[in-house]
């Protein structure tokens, strides 16, 4: 019972924290407020008892991808003068897109919900790196080859691009 | 052409070998080197507990001397104030009367005499221009004062007094005269 | 869970946070000392007998120094600053095994906070959250000094930690677990360095690089960057940056002993049992951690700092490279010598 009661503290913490990524104005500070979702999102997992995954999204996405963020985002020039400010139609633009992710997320978690019931009764065991080992490479190696080759052509493409505009400076 | 000392090095440009590119062997060197200060003599002295020593030819407080009667040797010539590159000395003369002759060696004496410490760059010209040996640099070190006026030292600081005498006799001599 | 494991963990955490704290202290003193003979000097010895007060009476400076906000500087984020740099620097120290098994009161007292069975990984994401104590401090301090610092701090960090993490992950081959009990463990017979030295050493400089210890202290270089990210920063909140420096380097050196130097294992270990065999192990756990601790600080004293462009090339030229070949090989012999050829 308790442990239910921490899960929707954590999970209404979550939404609030990710609320707040869109809706404070300014970009450093949002970024901090999805690195706390991130971190909320880990704790998640640990909750799930999956603690390979929580470290790893805490390695990941709070630990590198989110300081490549704020890399960028301090060498901007962030001043009120200089924001982009946002057309009604770009506006109108982004609620659409946006709402139809929400939409298709929406319809994508409905059917997952009972799965992930089943899973949790069968095994305790199932975040731990034995059996996400055993899984990705048994079970799931050809999406996980596939996803290393996507990574690699990602990797091959950005030192191209880093290459040929160093090439026609020389 | 022969150098003089062996010491000279030929700077070369030659790309470095592989064991040099590696850094690790010059950096363990590096390390045994501040290894090795570890254990050495430390060069510390300790201040208010241990003092350096002064060295004989130091240049310090400025003192008039006496001669042996106990007579001011100074005759305010005034070759000190000329020779002096920071113009830190100024004196007025007077004439001896009579009477006076056993305070006063010549006929001619300083009535005033006076250094500006804080112009003063002791570099002991004063000293050496000195043709009577009545001024000379002591290990005596300048105190520190908070306000302008106390550094310009008249002649009741410089002038030794009769029962304390400053013994200069291991200073560095002018040469001019080898007794007094 | 038991009333007494709390009661023991809580004790447990206590020790530790104060060990650390008070190793943090007695490092900054000890790294004066070291800093002095190697210059031919005597270093501080006024505060007590040959100077040992002097850590209190510096923590007691820091305190009553004036705490100064710099006007256009982004409040909160300024004061959060230095106290995720502290934090992370001592929540890594949770899961560093720091002894066998100790017996005390008819208990078996483990002598690690959490024994999780992903420890090292926990170790690296841990690390790379520290980066942003650095970098939310510099960039809030809104100083062109701090925001380089920063800038600085998270490239580097970002760049060294692959290497760091490629060749942890030939110690993790080695020895079949992310546990870090169980890698101290595995080392009983032979330490891992005998095995990995080359992992080592690259983990080694890359440890260097993620505490900015010379050579690699670019993040806050007093030459070039009049302190760095934390040039705003006065009074505690400075002390707290420093302190965090000091604290993850032990921290560090721990992990380092566990990795390679076989953690709180010692030649001869077979010939003691019980809580000698505990004691004995925290005491060459604490000298293995002693020796690293002496090493970096002797390594700071002794290089000149690096170029940036040095540090880039040092990081993904020579060191990221060498490690993957580093981890290919061992993958190979580990392949090999189980039959799979």
């Amino acid at each position: 019972m308790s442990l239910q009661i921490i899960s929707i503290i954590l999970g209404s913490l979550t939404l609030a924290s990710a609320l707040m990524v869109v809706l404070s104005k300014h970009p450093v500070r949002s970024v901090i407020y999805l690195v706390i979702t991130f971190f909320l999102i880990t704790s998640m997992y640990i909750m799930m008892n999956a603690q390979f995954l929580a470290v790893v999204n805490m390695i990941v996405y709070a630990g590198a991808i989110m300081v490549l963020f704020l890399f960028v985002l301090m060498l901007l020039n962030l001043n009120k003068e200089v924001e982009p400010m946002a057309t009604r139609g770009s506006q109108l633009a982004a609620f659409i897109a946006g709402g139809s992710l929400f939409l298709v997320l929406i319809t994508a978690l409905k059917d997952t919900l009972i799965l992930g019931q089943s899973y949790r009764e069968n095994h305790s065991q199932i975040g731990l790196v034995k059996e996400l080992g055993n899984l990705l490479f048994s079970k799931y190696i050809v999406a996980f080859e596939l996803t290393s080759i996507l990574f690699i052509a990602a990797m091959v493409g950005a030192i191209l691009l880093a290459k040929r505009e160093k090439q026609i400076i020389e | 052409m022969e150098s003089l000392t062996n010491r000279k090095k030929v700077v070369s440009d030659k790309p470095m070998t592989l064991w040099e590119k590696i850094y690790l062997p010059a950096i363990i060197s590096g390390m045994l080197t501040t290894l090795r200060h570890m254990f050495r003599k430390r060069k510390t002295i300790k201040y208010p507990e241990e003092t350096r020593e002064f060295a004989p030819v130091y240049r310090g407080q400025h003192v008039l001397k006496r001669d042996e009667q106990g007579r001011e040797n100074c005759t305010a010539c005034g070759l000190c104030a000329v020779a002096c590159p920071a113009e830190a000395i100024t004196m007025t003369s007077a004439e001896r009367e009579r009477g006076e002759e056993h305070l006063y060696r010549e006929e001619k004496y300083a009535a005033t005499y006076e250094i500006n410490m804080l112009r003063c760059i002791f570099c002991g010209l004063c000293e050496e221009a000195c043709p009577k040996e009545a001024i000379f640099l002591t290990d005596r070190l300048v105190p520190t004062y908070f306000e302008r006026d106390n550094f310009t030292y008249g002649k009741d600081k410089l002038v030794e007094s009769l029962d304390e005498r400053i013994d200069i006799t291991k200073r560095q001599h002018t040469g001019k005269r080898t007794q007094l | 869970m038991d009333t007494a494991l709390l009661i023991e963990k809580s004790i447990l955490v206590l020790l530790l946070f104060l060990v650390s704290l008070g190793a943090a202290a007695y490092m900054t003193y000890f790294e004066r000392k070291l800093a002095a003979w190697i210059q031919d000097r005597v270093g501080p010895d006024r505060a007590g007998p040959f100077g040992i007060l002097q850590p209190i009476a510096d923590g007691v400076k820091m305190f009553l120094k004036e705490d100064f906000i710099p006007a256009k500087a982004d409040k909160w984020l300024f004061i959060i600053g230095p106290g995720i740099a502290m934090f992370t620097a001592l929540i890594t120290s949770a899961v560093v095994p720091w002894g066998p098994k100790l017996h005390l009161f008819g208990r078996d007292i483990v002598l690690q906070v959490a024994d999780i069975n992903i420890g090292i990984l926990y170790v690296f994401g841990v690390i790379s959250i520290g980066v942003y104590g650095i970098m939310i401090g510099g960039w809030a301090s809104n100083n062109k000094y701090s925001l380089y610092g920063a800038i600085r701090a998270s490239s580097q960090m970002i760049s060294y930690e692959l290497a760091m993490g490629v060749s942890a992950i030939t110690i993790v081959l080695l020895s079949g677990s992310l546990s870090l009990t169980t890698i101290v463990e595995g080392q009983s017979e032979v330490w891992n360095i005998f095995y990995q030295p080359v992992a080592f050493l690259i983990f080694f400089i890359c440890a260097l690089a993620e505490l900015n210890r010379a050579p690699f202290d670019l993040p806050e270089c007093e030459s070039e960057l009049v302190g760095g990210y934390h040039t705003e920063y006065s009074s505690m909140k400075l002390g707290l940056y420093l302190f965090a420096e000091y604290t993850s380097m032990f921290v560090s050196s721990a992990i380092m002993a566990i990795l390679f130097f076989g953690g709180y294992n010692f030649p001869g270990m077979s010939h003691f049992s019980g809580n000698t065999l505990a004691v004995l192990g925290i005491l060459a756990f604490a000298s293995k951690i002693f020796i690293f601790i002496f090493v970096i600080m002797w390594i700071r004293w002794t290089i000149p700092r690096f170029r940036f462009d040095q540090l880039m090339h040092l990081g993904w030229k020579s060191l990221l490279p060498l490690s993957l070949i580093n981890l290919l090989v061992t993958g190979l012999v580990i392949a090999y010598k189980n039959g799979w050829f």
